[in-house]
């Protein structure tokens, strides 16, 4: 078979859109990330582009092309679509293969899905529509304590004395955020005391079985977030090379399943 | 692009009677309204319409125009003037509805129905409680409007076997209401006659079940959505002759179906049982989305709740308490589950489909593990879909769609 023939898996995500490329040996050749923006159909193609130019080929070696998440339906160039749902199942696998319990905690919404030893998908859940535990949730919290997005994991990390969250709804969290703002508590102790309320909220989802998957755009920005939640669930979590691909990874594997 | 396949149920040809039938019952309660001639009856859906009906009254549903409101995605417009009131949003979104509706001054009627301006004034009120407490809150708020009695029946709850006192405590509530029946309906009560109306409502559920039991041909010649609007006569028509003969028209159309092979959902492929509630305003939408993934939503335990299989016109009271008792609603979590596991069995179902419905705890049965209980028991999967039965601002139209195609690539892989 011709290493030439790619498979395009695209997922566009409420926050970012992410493609990825395979190749036929199923190689991550090309990705992209951007903001989904408010064209989805213009991002998805603008992602195709940059990883189609990294991956050094053109859209005429594209073989199958399968779109995910909450735009793909936009994706104009997708044969197909899937699930983000069965596509973060199927990245996760491929990096991983034996049971396992995912969860992905994305700009909007957090799945966790459980997969069997073959891969097969043996249930899943979505968070409730509220925003609580979800990267949106920590876009808020960004906004009420003025720190940039991408500061926070650093800054939870310095932090020595927690602030504990208690509420589960994402307004009455950023008031509560205020008032320990109001009593003097330190930034750093406030912002782990946040990344703690999104790990109980997704911990709370669903029980968790012995192989746990973290992916997400909320995952690659934040690696101390997974290292809170490896002390709160007692061992050790497996995180993809590209958390925030997974699902994009896992679309173009569906693209390549059937294909020689 | 991925284009949207088209297909959808296939329409039922009786639909055309059912809407027939269902006019002449709302006009005749609005000539009742007007004239005065009759008396009428508001009464819960599964309440002793059977009495009421015996007594002379014309009987109203409160929940039926609740569920008009819903299906005609009117609710949420009105649910906030019940909130402004006192009433919660967190509280039965029919009855938030409902009142909402009418202190707005609005009936979907009016629109169905050319002439009809209101719902039609009510003479009494009697609730059973067998749904929930909110009904009683709900006709209570009326009968204060209204200045008109309210009666009730208050029903057990978590009920396992339901054993003789069960049923003797029903019976006799609802006995006890007949001395204040003769005398809003100025008509004596006539035991023959009560033994008519249950005799003809027992025809009625038992057709109403014949019809929904079709559905455990494969390919299932109806669906849940079907079964959502051809309900109707059952809920409100049912004691009469009218209800009666429509059911015949419709079960023969089922079995026209099944002698052609004819699915409701061309190219069935899998089979779900729906429980809990219908969102109301997202009944095309979830028809059609089902549809387009060649799934048939066959059966549920909702349009199950309107089958009285121990309505006995020998023993009226003692047979409707009975009836209305054996509910679905009513009883134990154990009996709840080998309930849906029959019903899983029977119509030869790939997976379930649990509604949370945020305004209705009693109708949402996947708050206290039974999903998880059924699912190991069974093996068939389960998917809970978090929504609302009328309020819209409790759903997400896009993680219902997210969650049933997700749902149905799982079956697809096992």
């Amino acid at each position: 078979m011709s290493l030439k023939k790619i498979y395009v898996g695209t997922d566009v995500g409420s926050s970012r859109t992410k493609v990825a490329i395979l190749n036929a040996n199923k190689d991550l050749i090309g990705y992209a990330v951007e903001k989904s923006g408010t064209d989805f159909s213009v991002t998805a193609q603008t992602c195709l582009k940059a990883s189609l130019e990294m991956a050094r080929v053109t859209s005429k070696d594209i073989t199958k092309s399968i779109s995910t998440g909450y735009g793909r339906k936009n994706v104009l160039f997708a044969d197909e679509t899937k699930t983000e749902i069965g596509c973060h199942a199927k990245g996760c696998y491929h990096f991983f293969p034996t049971s396992l319990t995912i969860i992905d905690i994305g700009g909007q919404d957090n799945k966790i899905v459980k997969i069997d030893e073959k891969g097969r998908r043996t249930g899943f859940k979505m968070n409730r529509k509220c925003a609580a535990g979800t990267g949106a949730f920590l876009e808020e919290m960004s906004a009420r304590l003025d720190i940039p997005l991408e500061e926070m994991d650093g800054l939870a990390a310095q932090s020595q004395n927690m602030v504990k969250l208690g509420s589960f709804c994402t307004v009455f969290s950023a008031t509560e955020v205020l008032e320990n703002i109001r009593q003097g508590k330190k930034v750093t102790d406030i912002v782990k005391g946040v990344f703690f309320s999104v790990i109980k909220r997704v911990l709370e989802m669903d029980a968790l079985t012995e192989n746990v998957v973290m992916t997400g755009g909320v995952v690659a920005h934040n690696p101390y977030l997974v290292k809170m939640t490896e002390e709160i669930i007692g061992r050790k979590i497996l995180v993809p090379l590209h958390p925030q691909l997974t699902g994009a990874v896992g679309a173009a594997l569906y693209a390549r399943e059937n294909d020689g | 692009m991925a284009e949207e396949k088209k297909i959808q149920r296939k329409m039922i040809k009786a639909t055309g009677e059912m809407n027939r039938i269902m006019a002449d019952y709302f006009y005749e309660l609005n000539e009742a309204a007007k004239t005065g001639e009759k008396k009428i009856a508001w009464c819960t859906s599964v309440g002793p319409a059977e009495l009421l009906r015996a007594m002379g009254f014309l009987v109203y549903f409160p929940e039926n125009h609740g569920a008009m409101l819903g299906a005609t995605r009117m609710s949420t417009d009105f649910i906030p003037e019940a909130n402004a009131i006192g009433y919660s949003p967190d509280i039965c979104s029919y009855l938030t509805s409902d009142v909402g509706a009418y202190i707005k001054g609005i009936t979907p009627l009016s629109k169905a129905y050319k002439g009809i301006e209101s719902v039609p004034k009510p003479d009494v009120l009697v609730f059973n409680t067998n749904q929930c407490r909110d009904v009683q809150d709900w006709f209570a708020w009326y009968a204060n409007e209204f200045r008109v009695p309210l009666l009730g029946i208050h029903t057990h709850r978590g009920v396992g076997d339901v054993g003789e006192s069960h049923v003797q405590s029903i019976a006799k509530q609802m006995q006890a209401m007949v001395p204040s029946l003769e005398e809003i309906s100025g008509n004596k009560f006539d035991l023959d006659e009560l033994k008519r109306v249950v005799k003809l409502s027992r025809q009625c559920s038992d057709l109403w079940k014949e019809v929904l039991d079709t559905a455990a041909n494969v390919p299932a010649p109806l669906t849940f959505y079907d079964g959502t609007i051809h309900m109707g006569p059952a809920v409100v028509l049912r004691g009469t002759q009218q209800a009666v003969d429509y059911y015949k028209l419709l079960l023969a159309e089922m079995q026209e179906r099944i002698a052609n092979n004819d699915a409701a959902v061309e190219g069935e492929r899998f089979r779900i049982y729906w429980e809990g509630m219908p969102v109301w305003g997202r009944l095309s939408t979830h028809s059609k989305m089902f549809a387009a993934l060649k799934t048939n939503v066959l059966a549920s335990t909702y349009c199950n709740s309107w089958i009285f299989t121990d309505f006995d016109p020998e023993d009226p009271f003692t047979s409707m308490a009975k009836a209305y008792t054996e509910l679905f609603i009513v009883r134990s979590d154990k009996a709840k589950e080998k309930y849906i596991k029959d019903m899983l069995a029977f119509f030869k179902v790939d997976g379930i489909i649990y509604h949370d419905a945020k305004t209705c705890p009693n109708n949402s049965n996947c708050r206290y593990g039974m999903p998880q209980r059924l699912e190991k028991e069974t093996g068939v999967p389960s998917l809970i879909i978090n929504g609302d039965l009328n309020d819209l601002r409790l759903l997400s139209d896009e993680q219902t769609k997210t969650n049933v195609e997700a749902f149905i690539e799982q079956l697809e892989e096992r």
